[in-house]
């Protein structure tokens, strides 16, 4: 049970969210709360068709309705040089579509009227003659020589490939595998899915044709390098926008790129001289903004008789849409994917995979995936039972046997990655303990034997989270380090400025309690500021679960710079040398003489007075940071999922979820418990029910929340929870970042017990999401491809 | 945020003046009840009615639910919430319960209508199988008077009634038997989707004989939601799990599902005789007072 106390708040530990003042009573303010005066509203045409020639744009019927006034074309765009922007994966995408649309859903035309009603009234007189072209929807023929090639306007581009990677030693992987005892193949996928959070996307564009100055309220989980990448795109000089992302609705990833209605807002509001605002709707979100996974795996697993792991050898398929929009450092076009190795001790591992277009809407790293970590995960957890099944040994103790041990740490993976620190067998034991491992695999024994289905699904994952080393990691060439800036004003009262951003996630009181943590501070006194470009530092943002590992530790550190700084002046106040000084949680005091002493608070009022400073000492209470990490953290943990299988209708009840985490230090447990909370929620979602399909002509089959189902409360059990602590020995405080580990690892844990439940029925894998059309299929030798229209 | 195309709204203060109105406005303007189908239709601009009629004023006259005679009647107006709350409905009929506790969210249901429900027409609604398997009639009224209509004679086809445009649906009648049981079945893939299938059957013993049955299926493209050959092959039979497995197979075999996102046509067709036997079964149990 979560606890509050009642003092005032210090440091690390349960304290109420300090945005929930605001948020639990309506006072948010998110994108579409911003109301400018002589506000305009835009809206876009998209495309009815996956990929189709466009003939001609007839848009005077639209422009003379009578509170229009302006409807943007591609063509308009091309004259401004604005018809196409960067990609964060080094490709272009269309703004506005000029040549053809090569996804249902693409931006075709933007209007801007003097209301919303008026400005999607128009939109439907806007006439555009389309000429059907063939299309891919498959990924899986996206090569053939017969495919139509959906990028022409690329020189050179003469089929639908994209790229080729590959991670680990392909002769040192095939010799392992060539002399294993035992080696299985399975095809996974991991289908593709959406963020969907519940606040669309959206933005409000201000440009002030006095200054020059740009203003743009966004929803931006990364506010800085759009802002950059603004000021490269359109030219306009970077200190003349301001980026401001307000409270944001949830993002998951979603809102890491750049969509071309946030620059159809700008393009708007250039051309009519005042704000214009766009927010999509939940169709349109779903429809175009950034996906997740579709990726199609070929897992082969090699193992001695007795269950020893040897190799893993993985080929992948991977799906990015019609433009190559993958949000992730550049040097890793698959993410960091290379983890599919997972928590085991391998002696070969090689991945590679392949990336095409196809007309489907653009992205593919997202939904708190870590940067293609979920389907690492999967791909591993999944194989392991594969192995399991076909050695009929229990999925928990084969994974035992072949976790890496404490004493491997820091261990270098077979891809070449350091994990550093773990135990990963204290956390297995522990989910199994609170599980009740061997009682349930008794019930179910019980169970089969009366002819019920009742599953029990395991998983471990180790996750790498805090992208990272500049020297390895740059999204557009922006290395991934992030600045802090704290300031104490004279009655120690405390604001710190950092550069990610929170959709949720609660920075505002995190990093308020490193801050209080560093400096004997209360949270209460300490106010964060993020998410607005003119008043916090540089830094690339929040995804990937960086905000604690990046920003987190930039935040302890500039805090302890004050914390220097601090005792400096104290030794002035005290007139001692600061040697004599030791810092006791709130305050320096004089060594063994503790009535001799002066706090954080006393320190700032004497920083900002005319007491005289040492020399060299400029006065006040400032620092900044910018934090570069030495290394990725990797929390990991070890989950099991119990299910009860309706054998007639193929239904899945998730009855129990056990989940140990370990993140590391907890900076707030009751944050990182929710954070854990919305994560399982995730899987039960993506493993049960959440899939963006197609059907062959291309057309989106889950554009609502009625085709693309979240789970709600009923589907999901009452967590059980646990925690180990390994802190990262190279972050300041410890602490690895949670984000996302529930994401990544809970959708295999789901995965694993249906089919657990469905072993009788000689089921060894299946595809997500497990509907009970899905279960009952796989049930009866029917597997159904849930990416696409079920025929 | 989605809106819907330009439109009229009128309120309604009474039933003739609802009648009256839908006369004025043509056939081009639609009934607004809960709005919980035909609003959503209208923002995603799939319907653009040129005007609404607001019936929400009408709850005292459209809204009870209460026994008359022998027969249960269940207002228009009645949101989904009431039905569920009913106790004399769930009394006479634990269909309805069954049905309503499954049927969209508690805040749809709060604001739903069983009227609004029907004359929506959706090939995938709960109640039109729910009062198939009862053999629900309705009572309508227009501007040339009143008239019923069974519920298995309502719907013409997806989202299309026999209701003239001026036509209104004021109440539900169903005859009280002694001796039945009732039971709804439905698989969905999440709480408050639409039914991958759903069985609803309705069961009078004599001992151990079936005297009379009704089978409701709905989202499996059964013809007016119903199963008469299954019916009419159950009724007279003993009432054991080997005859309803009987009934509930040509209930499957005389139905049309299609293939979507929910399932393949073999599944549905799978769900409609396991969901009709377990309905039936469960109905049975009932009627037999072992079960509540």
């Amino acid at each position: 049970m979560t606890t509050v106390e009642e003092r005032p708040h210090t440091g690390f530990g349960r304290t109420l969210r300090k945005e929930d003042v605001r948020l639990v009573r309506g006072k948010g303010n998110y994108v579409d709360d911003v109301r400018l005066p002589g506000m305009l509203h835009g809206a876009l045409l998209r495309s009815p068709y996956a990929h189709a020639k466009i003939n001609s744009i007839d848009t005077s019927a639209a422009e003379a309705h009578p509170k229009v006034l302006a409807v943007i074309t591609g063509e308009t765009l091309k004259g401004l040089g604005l018809a196409w922007m960067p990609t964060l994966s080094y490709d272009v995408q269309a703004v506005l579509a000029t040549d053809k649309v090569r996804y249902q859903g693409q931006e075709v035309a933007f209007v801007i009227a003097e209301d919303h009603y008026s400005a999607r009234d128009a939109v439907e007189l806007i006439e555009v003659d389309y000429e059907p072209l063939p299309v891919v929807a498959d990924a899986k023929k996206a090569m053939d020589a017969d495919a139509p090639v959906i990028r022409d306007d690329k020189e050179g581009q003469t089929n639908n490939h994209i790229f080729d990677w590959e991670s680990g030693d392909q002769a040192e992987t095939d010799a392992v595998f060539a002399n294993a005892e035992v080696v299985v193949a399975e095809d996974i996928l991991y289908p593709r899915v959406h963020p969907a959070p519940l606040e669309t996307c959206g933005s409000v564009a201000d440009m002030d044709p006095v200054t020059g100055k740009l203003t743009l309220y966004t929803t931006s989980q990364a506010p800085h390098a759009h802002r950059t990448v603004y000021a490269l795109v359109a030219g306009l000089p970077e200190h003349k926008i301001r980026v401001i992302a307000p409270d944001i609705g949830g993002g998951f990833g979603n809102k890491v790129g750049i969509y071309p209605g946030y620059v159809m807002s700008i393009v708007g509001s250039i051309v009519t001289g005042k704000p214009v605002k766009w927010v999509e709707d939940r169709a349109e979100h779903l429809m175009s903004t950034a996906f997740a996974r579709d990726y199609h795996m070929r897992g082969e697993i090699a193992a001695t008789k007795d269950g020893k792991i040897l190799g893993l050898r993985v080929k992948v398929l991977a799906d990015h849409g019609a433009f190559n929009a993958t949000a992730q450092p550049t040097k890793f076009p698959a993410g960091f994917f290379h983890v599919f190795t997972g928590s085991y001790d391998l002696q070969a591992a090689h991945c590679t995979v392949t990336g095409v277009y196809t007309n489907k809407a653009p992205g593919g790293v997202a939904y708190a995936c870590s940067f293609r970590i979920t389907e690492a995960v999967y791909l591993v957890e999944r194989m392991v039972d594969v192995l399991a099944y076909e050695l009929k040994a229990d999925p928990a103790e084969l994974r035992m046997k072949n976790l890496i041990q404490p004493e491997q740490f820091p261990y270098t993976t077979k891809t070449g990655w350091e994990y550093d620190s773990g135990d990963y067998p204290k956390a297995l034991q522990l989910a199994m303990d609170m599980a009740g491992y061997d009682e349930l695999r008794k019930e179910q024994a019980e169970k089969r034997e009366r002819g019920e289905l009742m599953g029990i699904g395991v998983a471990f994952f180790t996750e790498a989270v805090g992208a990272g080393p500049r020297k390895h990691m740059d999204i557009l060439g922006l290395g991934m380090a992030d600045g802090a800036e704290l300031r104490i004003h004279p009655t120690g009262k405390a604001v710190l400025r950092i550069s990610v951003k929170t959709q949720g996630q609660g920075h505002e009181t995190t990093f308020a309690q490193i801050v209080g943590n560093e400096l004997g501070l209360p949270t209460a006194d300490i106010d964060v500021v993020h998410g607005d470009t003119d008043q916090t530092p540089f830094g690339l943002g929040t995804y990937g679960s960086r905000s604690t590992p990046v920003s987190g530790a930039a935040t302890a550190l500039v805090a302890r710079k004050i914390r220097d700084k601090a005792r400096i002046v104290a030794s002035a106040m005290l007139e001692v040398s600061p040697d004599d000084l030791e810092w006791e949680g709130n305050r320096w005091q004089v060594k063994g003489d503790p009535e001799q002493g002066k706090t954080i608070q006393e320190i700032a009022m004497a920083a900002h007075s005319s007491l005289e400073l040492p020399e060299g000492v400029e006065g006040h209470l400032d620092a900044t940071t910018v934090y570069n990490p030495p290394n990725l953290t990797y929390p990991f943990g070890a989950y099991i999922c119990v299910v009860d299988v309706d054998k007639g209708t193929g239904g899945v009840k998730v009855r129990r979820f056990i989940a140990v985490d370990d993140c590391g230090v907890r900076i707030n447990p009751m944050i990182v418990e929710g954070q854990v909370h919305g994560g399982l929620a995730d899987g039960v979602g993506m493993a049960l029910m959440q899939v963006i399909a197609f059907d062959e002509e291309g057309n989106h089959l889950g554009a609502s929340f009625m085709d693309y189902l979240l789970p709600t409360s009923l589907e999901c059990p009452s967590w059980e929870l646990g925690e180990t602590v390994t802190p990262s020995p190279h972050h300041p405080i410890g602490a690895k970042g949670v984000g996302e580990s529930a994401t990544v690892g809970s959708p295999c844990a789901v995965v694993n017990a249906v089919l657990d439940a469905i072993k009788p029925y000689g089921v060894r894998h299946a595809d997500m999401p497990l509907t009970p059309a899905a279960v009952w299929g796989a049930m009866n030798g029917r597997p159904i491809r849930t990416d696409l229209a079920i025929p | 945020m989605q809106v819907p195309a330009p439109f009229a709204y009128e309120r309604a203060t009474s039933v003739e003046h609802a009648i009256a109105l839908l006369g004025e406005l043509g056939p081009e303007a639609r009934v607004v009840a809960g709005g919980h189908s035909l609003i959503p239709m209208m923002k995603l601009r799939l319907a653009r009615p040129d005007a609404l009629v607001d019936i929400n004023g009408l709850g005292a006259e459209l809204a009870q639910i209460r026994v008359d005679g022998d027969e249960l009647v269940i207002g228009s107006l009645a949101r989904h919430a009431d039905l569920l709350g009913s106790a004399v409905a769930g009394e006479h009929f634990p269909i309805f319960h069954d049905a309503e506790k499954v049927i969209a969210d508690p805040v749809v249901r709060n604001f739903g209508t069983v009227g609004g429900s029907l004359c929506q027409a959706d090939p995938a609604e709960d109640l039109a199988a729910v009062f198939a398997a009862l053999d629900g009639v309705a009572t309508v009224r227009g501007p040339a008077g009143v008239r019923q209509v069974r519920v298995r004679e309502l719907h013409v086809g997806p989202y299309e009634t026999v209701l003239a445009p001026d036509e209104l649906m004021l109440e539900l009648r169903v005859a009280i038997r002694p001796g039945g049981g009732s039971a709804y079945e439905k698989v969905e893939r999440r709480v408050g989707d639409y039914p991958v299938a759903a069985a609803g059957a309705v069961i009078w013993l004599d001992g151990d004989t079936v005297r009379d049955v009704g089978i409701g299926l709905t989202a499996v493209g059964a013809a007016h939601f119903a199963a008469p050959e299954a019916e009419a092959a159950l009724r007279g039979q003993p009432a054991t799990e080997e005859s309803f497995r009987a009934a509930a197979q040509l209930a499957a075999e005389h139905c049309n599902p299609s293939a979507d996102q929910r399932g393949p046509v073999d599944y549905k067709r799978h769900l409609a005789a396991e969901l009709t036997t377990r309905a039936l079964r469960r109905a049975a149990a009932r009627a037999r007072g072992q079960e509540a």
